[in-house]
Formats: C-alpha cells, sequence, structure tokens
C-alpha cells in the first residue's frame, strides 16, 4: 500500500487545478476582462487536464503505466500552466497546475507505478447463478401449518446452509475502518 | 451607479462585486472559527465528561466531530472561491478605472488621493494597465499575497486530504494538513493594510453626499462639498480566529504533556495474518469500553499518531489495541516490538509508545437492557472485543446484579483470518460459559459473506463434526448474508416484552437495513418487544 504515494496526490491536485483553471477562465471570459482570451484558453486546457486526470487510482482493467509517463505529464502540465499566468484571473490554476507538475516529476523520478488500489481478494467470482440450490425442506415433508420456521440455533446446524435464496452478495461488506 | 450613501465608497466601481466579496468575507470569519473546535479531542473529552448531566444522544453527537470539520472545510472552500472570483471583478474594475478604461464618475473618483491633503478611495494607486496592473496589485498589496498564498494552502489541503489519499499515504494527508498554520497567519494578516476603503465620521459631517454625489466636478471648490475623506476599515477577522487559534495551541500543548507520560508495553502477542495485540500499562489511564486511543511511536515516526481501538475490558488492570498490519507505520511498529524475530524479546528492548486518550463516548448503553443483539461488520467487530470481555467480567463478578441477561452476537465478515484473535476470544467465552452452566448466555452467529466453491464442499464434507472448521467454535458459522427479517422474529418470539437493545459498528447501508428491521418489528403497545437501534455507537 505504501507503493502509491506521490502519483496520487499529484492526481488529484491536477484535477483540482483543472477545475480551477475552468473557473478562472470562465471570470475572465465572462467579464471580457482585458486580454480576455487567456481565459478562454484557460478554459479549454482546464477540460483537457481534467479529462486526463479524472481516471484515477481504479483500473478495472488492470493496466500498468510505466514511470515514463510521469514525466510526459509533469512536462505538459508544466507547458499547459504557462499561458495561464498572465492573468490575474487564471494565475491561480497556474500555480496549482505547476504543483501537481512538481509532484509527477517526484513521482517519476521515484519510479512509481500505476497499480490497481483495489487489493486482490476482490477479484475473486461472486457466487451467483451457478449455485446450486438445496432443497429447504426434503421430504417427507408435512403439511403446510407445521412447516413453521424453527429457532435459531436449530435453523443453524440443521440447514447447514442459508435459509433461502441464492448466494449473492448484495451488500459487500467493507472494512470500514471506525 | 451605486448608492454610495449606503455603501462603502469602492461599491460605486464595482456594483455589488464588493459586496458580494464581503459577504463571503462574513462567513468566512465564522467557518474559520469553527473549523479548529472539533479537532480539539482532549477539550472533546473535557466536554464530554462535563456533560454528564445530559443524555448520551446529546453527548454522542460530540463523537462526529469530524464529520462536522469537513463540512466546515468545505463551506469554506466554497466561500473563498465565492470571495475570490468577486475579487477578481473588483481589482479588474479597480484598475481599470485607474488608468481612464471606464466611466468618468469613477475615473474621478480614482484620482482621490493623487494631491496633497487627500485620501485615496481606489487601492490601485499606480496607473498600470491590465492585465499586468490586476498581477502588480496582487503582488504588493499584503492582502493580494495573502490571499493567493492561502487559497494554493487550502487548495493544498484539500487535495491531500481525500479519502484514498488518506487511506493509502496517510503521512501526506497529514504533514500537508498542517499547512493550516500558514493559512491562518495569513488570514489573520490579510485585512491589515485596510485597502477597503470608507468615509470617514468626520467627512461625512461636513461632506453632504446626497447634494454632493451630483456636483464631483465642484468637489473642494463649493463649500458645501469639500474633498471626501477616507480611511480604511480595521481587519475584523483575527477576533473570530484568535480565540480558536489559541485552545487548538492549548489542544497540541496537552498532546504533547501526554505523550510524555510513561507507557510500559507489558506484553506483545502475535497473533496470525499480521495482526498484533499490545498490551499497555499507564499510570492514571482510565477507560471504558468502546472507546479508542491514539497511539505514537517516536521510534517509528516522531510526529504521527494514529487511531485504534481498545480491545481490554476496564476491568482489565492493562489495556490493549489490537494492530493489522496494512502500511508503512504499521510494518514500523511490528519491526520495532521485535515481531519479526523468533526469539524471546527483552523487555527494555521494546520501543516507547506515547498513548493520547481515550476518546470516544463510552456504550454504556449496552448494559442498561436485558437483551442485546451486537452486530459486527468486518473491522467493526473490534470495539465489540471490549464489551464482550467486560460483560463476562461483571457476569463473574455479581451475576445477579448484571441486567444484561442474553446477548446475540453477530459477526459478518468477508473471511475470519483477519479476526483470528477475536474468533480465539469467542472461543475462551464460549468455554468458560459451559463451565458455568451457562451456554445460553452468548449466542453468536458468524456470517461469512464471500466464500467461493471449493470452501463450500469442504464445509460440507465436515458439516457433521462438533466444532467448526473455520473457527474451531461450537457454533457452527453461516454463510452469506444473515435473514434479518427472521432474526429479529426469532428474537422477538423468544422475548416477548422486552425492550431489546440492537447495537451495531459496520457499513452506512447494513444501519439502514437494522434501523427498519427494528421499527418494523417492534410492536406498537408499551407492551410487547420493543427493539431499539443505537444508530450513533461508535
Amino acid at each position: 500500500m505504501g507503493q502509491i504515494e506521490w502519483a496520487m496526490w499529484a492526481n488529484e491536485q491536477a484535477l483540482a487545478s483543472g477545475l480551477i483553471l475552468i473557473t478562472g477562465g470562465i471570470v475572465a471570459t465572462a467579464g471580457r476582462f482585458t486580454q480576455w482570451y487567456f481565459g478562454a484558453y484557460s478554459i479549454v486546457a482546464g477540460v483537457f487536464v481534467c479529462l486526463l486526470e479524472y481516471p484515477r487510482g481504479k483500473r478495472k482493467k488492470g493496466s500498468t503505466m510505466e514511470r515514463w509517463n510521469y514525466y510526459v505529464r509533469a512536462v505538459l502540465h508544466l507547458l499547459l500552466s504557462v499561458p495561464a499566468g498572465f492573468l490575474l484571473a487564471t494565475i491561480l490554476g497556474t500555480a496549482c497546475l505547476a504543483i501537481a507538475s512538481g509532484i509527477y516529476l517526484l513521482a517519476a523520478v521515484r519510479g512509481e507505478q500505476w497499480t490497481p488500489i483495489e487489493p486482490k481478494p476482490r477479484e475473486r467470482p461472486q457466487i451467483g447463478g451457478t449455485i446450486k440450490q438445496p432443497p429447504s425442506n426434503p421430504p417427507p415433508r408435512p403439511p403446510a401449518e407445521a412447516r413453521k420456521k424453527p429457532s435459531e440455533e436449530e435453523a443453524a446446524v440443521a440447514a447447514g446452509g442459508p435459509p433461502g435464496g441464492p448466494q449473492v452478495n448484495p451488500i459487500p461488506v467493507t472494512d470500514e475502518v471506525v | 451607479m451605486g448608492n454610495w450613501a449606503v455603501n462603502e465608497g469602492l461599491s460605486i466601481f464595482v456594483i455589488s462585486a464588493l459586496a458580494l466579496a464581503r459577504a463571503p468575507a462574513a462567513c468566512l470569519n465564522f467557518n474559520c472559527m469553527l473549523i479548529l473546535l472539533p479537532v480539539c479531542r482532549n477539550l472533546l473529552s473535557f466536554l464530554r465528561g462535563s456533560s454528564a448531566c445530559c443524555s448520551t444522544r446529546v453527548r454522542r453527537q460530540l463523537d462526529r466531530n469530524l464529520t462536522f470539520h469537513k463540512m466546515v472545510a468545505w463551506m469554506i472552500a466554497l466561500h473563498s472561491a465565492i470571495h475570490t472570483i468577486a475579487h477578481l471583478f473588483n481589482v479588474e474594475w479597480c484598475v481599470n478605472a485607474r488608468v481612464n478604461n471606464s466611466d468618468p464618475y469613477s475615473v474621478a473618483l480614482s484620482e482621490l488621493g493623487d494631491r496633497q491633503n487627500e485620501s485615496y478611495l481606489n487601492f490601485a494607486r499606480k496607473r498600470i494597465k491590465n492585465p499586468e496592473g490586476g498581477l502588480y496589485l496582487a503582488v504588493t498589496l499584503l492582502a493580494g499575497i495573502t490571499g493567493v498564498v492561502i487559497t494554493l494552502c487550502l487548495i493544498l489541503i484539500i487535495t491531500s486530504s481525500t479519502k484514498t489519499i488518506r487511506r493509502s499515504y496517510f503521512e501526506v494527508f497529514w504533514y500537508t494538513h498542517h499547512l493550516f498554520v500558514i493559512f491562518f497567519i495569513g488570514l489573520a494578516i490579510h485585512g491589515a493594510e485596510r485597502i477597503v476603503r470608507g468615509q470617514t465620521a468626520e467627512s461625512l459631517a461636513v461632506h453632504n453626499i446626497t447634494v454632493c454625489e451630483q456636483k464631483i466636478s465642484e468637489w473642494g471648490k463649493i463649500k458645501e462639498c469639500p474633498i471626501p475623506q477616507f480611511a480604511g476599515n480595521p481587519p475584523m477577522t483575527w477576533k473570530w480566529i484568535v480565540g480558536p487559534m489559541f485552545l487548538y495551541l492549548c489542544e497540541r500543548l496537552v498532546r504533547f504533556w501526554r505523550s510524555q507520560q510513561k507507557v510500559v508495553i507489558t506484553k506483545v502477542v502475535t497473533h496470525p495474518f499480521k495482526t498484533i495485540e499490545l498490551q499497555m500499562k499507564k499510570k492514571g489511564f482510565k477507560m471504558e469500553v468502546g472507546q479508542y486511543i491514539f497511539v505514537k511511536c517516536p521510534k517509528v515516526s516522531k510526529l504521527e499518531w494514529h487511531p485504534f481501538t481498545l480491545t481490554s475490558a476496564p476491568e482489565e488492570d492493562f489495556f490493549s489495541i489490537h494492530i493489522r498490519i496494512v502500511g508503512d507505520w504499521t510494518e514500523g511498529l511490528f519491526n520495532a516490538c521485535g515481531c519479526d524475530k523468533q526469539e524471546f524479546q527483552d523487555a527494555w528492548k521494546l520501543p516507547k509508545i506515547a498513548v493520547d486518550g481515550p476518546f470516544g463516548t463510552a456504550s454504556e448503553d449496552v448494559f442498561s437492557y436485558e437483551v442485546v443483539m451486537l452486530v459486527g461488520a468486518g473491522i467493526g467487530v473490534t470495539p465489540f472485543a471490549s464489551i464482550l470481555k467486560s460483560v463476562w467480567y461483571k457476569y463473574c463478578n455479581n451475576a445477579t446484579n448484571l441486567k444484561l441477561k442474553k446477548i446475540y452476537f453477530y459477526w459478518l465478515c468477508r473471511d475470519t483470518h483477519a479476526f483470528e484473535w477475536f474468533a480465539d476470544l469467542l472461543q475462551l467465552l464460549e468455554s468458560q460459559m459451559q463451565e458455568r452452566n451457562n451456554a445460553g448466555f452468548l449466542s453468536y452467529n458468524i456470517y461469512l459473506t464471500g466464500w467461493d466453491e471449493s470452501q463450500a464442499n469442504h464445509f460440507a464434507v465436515h458439516h457433521d463434526e462438533e466444532k467448526d472448521v473455520i473457527t474451531g467454535l461450537k457454533q457452527k458459522t453461516l454463510y452469506g448474508r444473515p435473514n434479518w427479517d427472521n432474526e429479529f422474529k426469532t428474537i422477538a418470539s423468544q422475548h416477548p416484552n422486552t425492550r431489546i437493545g440492537v447495537f451495531l459498528c459496520g457499513p452506512e447501508a447494513l444501519a439502514e437495513t437494522l434501523s427498519k428491521q427494528s421499527i418494523s418489528n417492534s410492536e406498537s403497545g408499551p407492551r410487547g418487544v420493543h427493539f431499539i437501534f443505537n444508530k450513533e455507537n461508535f
């Protein structure tokens, strides 16, 4: 778990920077500030950064991205942040994206890899429709009114399995830290 | 044009952009005052203790301090955003007015302060046009510098506080969060330069705004309209935040003092599947069931405190925590305690430990019912270790005085491996109850919610053995999710006319299920069975 460090934070920071660039850009463009076209650039750059950074942490396909990818991201973010530095409205976005670029550089230098954060056990196939449902009331079956639910202990021992229903886990029991 | 009689002079330029900046600033004052308070956990413990007269329900709200802290943090983020955006408009328009890129009225007002014996209204004094003008203001005015710096700090704090960062690399979260020191210092001096200007009282007395509003070209030339004088408003924020800052400083001092108190590790037990148990003693340590402590090990990390639920009962003469080895800090602790070595460790080799706490509202409510249902999901089973042990001690000491007569315990987990130690505890209780001929006191059900075909075959083969094949307990393990409706109905039929307490430590979804079941299985009249779901526990 200690493996994923700076890159994850860089990802969050870059995503936040994207949003800040978009906001600053909208302010400059809508208010028609002087040289507002920098604001327009900022919106576009912000959207691009957000799209790039949005898939974070969860790698459903399990593909790994190598270290060089982080160098590319570091340089890309640094270059993207520069034009937004010309307007006060977008300069906060510049600063944030530059910081994200720095953290990506740190991650790249440290040789990090993008590994899935989901722990292995979750990939175990869930038992769904393949379960062979044992009969809950084997023959000879008593008449309907005698088929009452047994007491709690007897059910646990006699049934040897769940009282009814297929074995799916609708509510995953997660290890929530108290 | 803005009504300059009512607002500060600057609103002339900005047609409520200034008001739009000052409103969130006022909210920020309030929120920044509140944000420090929920994290003063020793202060909260003190409040909890001194409010013993109030009902438990009231005291339990103090347990939700972190939720409150996060809510206030989001409010600070929101108000900072509005404040910044409004001031961006403000600065743009003020600079434009200064470089004659605005309506004549604003331009004329901006020129106030150029001549001698005049005080300025527009804080943009140099005539630098946008966008350089705005940037220049941001780096030369104190409000500009502090504004940018503290907003950056706020953004860094927020991005490093997301759940994934907190879980996978706690240190980044913890150390970055300390940027709040810079945030508060910057916040206190943010308004010190007094660039938000208003007409002074003396000037208002001699300069009648209603009359002079239309005659700006004659100001200073006619008797009834001398040049108006302006002064900056004094900073107000420090008045809001100085109290909580002092309280937080006291809190850190208390934590430091407590951490200097001697804590002795009396026993270290390694349990299977990467769990260790630390048994410790500290002078004057008093705990109650269901509480937690913060632990620091300077050998592993000089600055980090980590929370752990107490797993020992108050009746024991030591206190213990069970630690799962999942990250850097816990691994470091594992090695520091010599758990990786096979041979016996001398007591003096054990590392120094600092303990802060105990915190949390005690779960005394468990003892006020005759019958209880305890439900623990996954790691949520940990506080129940303390409760079950305490119940056992009370039972052994004075069974007749104990109101609690029957416990139904439900343990839901994916697999029991991580909690072998808890299974051992249940085994111990099981054998002791058999000795006392009261095997029915505690009935527990373990549900393995994640299992596969091969395990199922294994269980089926060993079904008839006396002890359960997974846990070694006499009561068999069950698979899948419990059928809560059945459980509640069975218990209700066995204990008619009783109040049954339902306690949960687990995920929110399960809380909702149990809450609904409690309500639907309770009878409406005052007699009859009632399930009372204690939602705020743990």
